[in-house]
């Protein structure tokens, strides 16, 4: 097999499609999109066909998830942002599921492209932007404004303020890419080292020792990766949605 | 999507071949990240691959898009039915408990009274019997020692009855006895008369 650490990333096409000289072919992406959607509404469908009053235990991860973000979103931003919780909910789970997916060998991470972490927090900052104008009007505007700034300080506070907010789906579509990016492809490096070395003898084989014991322990630090990566984007989601429903409170 | 032509064609072959074909291009990879994969021309890192930006964006959608509508028609309403159905229960349940806790309280403390009530009633009964035992006894011993003394009485009486009747008996055998004891010792006769003195005298 290939050795090159980015080969993991490549697109390839499985049903080419071409509408209006536009490529958008069924690719393994796609795939792993739908697999993903799959995997996880699979998981949250079955294990909760029970309804049971006394859960099962995949019943109760189900429930430890709704849990988990509905409390999040409840501190982050309040009750007034639980309108949102759908929302919050399908993202932190497509993620999880999506980077737990790309944990497998031979899987294809779809968060390792920075297209599809861009587009999700383009939606999550697009939702901000449009609620908190449909909600608040220009109200919506003292977001950039915060509270007991001196004159003299607040056009260079509201620029500041403003160049955060537009860095918002940048560092967030870029944290969650290059998190995943980044994890595999030192993955894949470790792996390879192994390959390599063992390939070179005895004493190579013994030289694999060391980064086979890399590759297990990154391998470990990963699922904890894909886990802090979801949920990091779901609290940022949760901080970002409360500017939206309580503008000029922070 | 000229780019990407051959890997349309090579799509159906297995990651073997991919990596024989790779190989067989003499590929030198590093672990930069900085790889010329496959094609010919398409020496960009293929996360930042704009030919399939297109592609992944409207699948994203449409698989988002589903899951979204699936999270937010089915999935949530479920667990949170769930999540407050047992929520419900167990309010319910403990007010069901405390209820039967108030009940069971009730019970005991009306069982208290009434063994109370019991425990008075059995001492007056006891009480009662005791008494009446007492006043039977009572008036069983006092009948006895009556019908004991009346007993008592009739035997003293008889006891003097036959005491005088002795005596008096006594009295005539003195009289003739000294009569004859008089005969005896002197032949001479004495009245009756003096002998009855004579043993008057004497006493009794």
């Amino acid at each position: 097999m290939s050795n090159d650490p980015t080969h993991q990333f490549l697109i390839n096409k499985i049903v080419p499609i071409e509408i209006g000289g536009i490529d958008f072919s069924f690719t393994n992406a796609s795939l792993f999109m739908v697999a993903t959607v799959g995997a996880a509404a699979g998981f949250l469908y079955l294990t909760t066909s029970q309804r049971g009053l006394v859960p099962t235990r995949l019943q109760s991860v189900s429930e430890m998830s709704y849990e988990f973000i509905a409390s999040m979103l409840r501190e982050g931003a309040g009750n007034g942002g639980m309108k949102f919780f759908p929302m919050v909910f399908s993202l932190f789970m497509f993620i999880l599921t999506a980077n737990l997916l790309g944990m497998f060998p031979y899987f294809f991470t779809i968060t390792s492209q920075i297209i599809v972490t861009f587009a999700l927090a383009l939606f999550v900052i697009g939702t901000v932007v449009f609620y908190g104008f449909y909600k608040h009007g220009f109200g919506f505007l003292k977001l950039f404004v915060p509270h007991g700034v001196p004159g003299v300080l607040l056009p260079l506070v509201v620029a500041i303020e403003i160049i955060s907010f537009l860095s918002r789906p940048i560092s967030l579509s870029v944290r969650l890419f290059a998190n995943m990016l980044a994890g595999h492809i030192t993955l894949k490096v470790f792996a390879g080292f192994v390959t390599s070395l063992s390939a070179l003898g005895a004493l190579g084989i013994g030289g694999a020792i060391l980064p086979l014991i890399m590759t297990v322990a990154i391998t470990g630090l990963e699922f904890l990766v894909c886990f802090l990566q979801a949920y990091v984007f779901a609290v940022l989601t949760c901080m970002y949605l409360n500017d939206a429903v309580h503008p000029g409170s922070h | 999507m000229f780019v990407t032509a051959a890997y349309a064609q090579q799509s159906t072959t297995t990651e073997g071949a991919e990596a024989h074909d790779a190989a067989a291009a003499g590929e030198v990879h590093t672990e930069t990240g900085v790889a010329h994969e496959g094609e010919a021309g398409s020496g960009v890192f293929p996360p930042f691959d704009s030919t399939h930006f297109a592609s992944q964006l409207l699948w994203l959608a449409i698989t988002f898009g589903l899951f979204y509508l699936l999270m937010s028609k089915v999935i949530i309403p479920r667990i949170g039915g769930i999540l407050e159905t047992r929520h419900d229960r167990i309010a319910q349940d403990l007010d069901e408990a405390s209820r039967l806790k108030g009940e069971a309280d009730a019970a005991i403390a009306s069982y208290e009274q009434e063994l109370a009530t019991a425990k008075a009633k059995g001492h007056q009964i006891a009480d009662g019997a005791r008494e009446a035992a007492k006043s039977k006894a009572v008036a069983d011993r006092n009948a006895v020692e009556a019908d004991l003394s009346k007993k008592i009485a009739a035997a003293e009486d008889r006891i003097a009855d036959i005491k005088t009747k002795a005596l008096a008996d006594v009295g005539a055998i003195a009289e003739e006895t000294a009569i004859a004891v008089v005969k005896q010792l002197i032949g001479g006769t004495v009245t009756k008369a003096e002998i009855v003195a004579a043993v008057k005298a004497s006493g009794n």
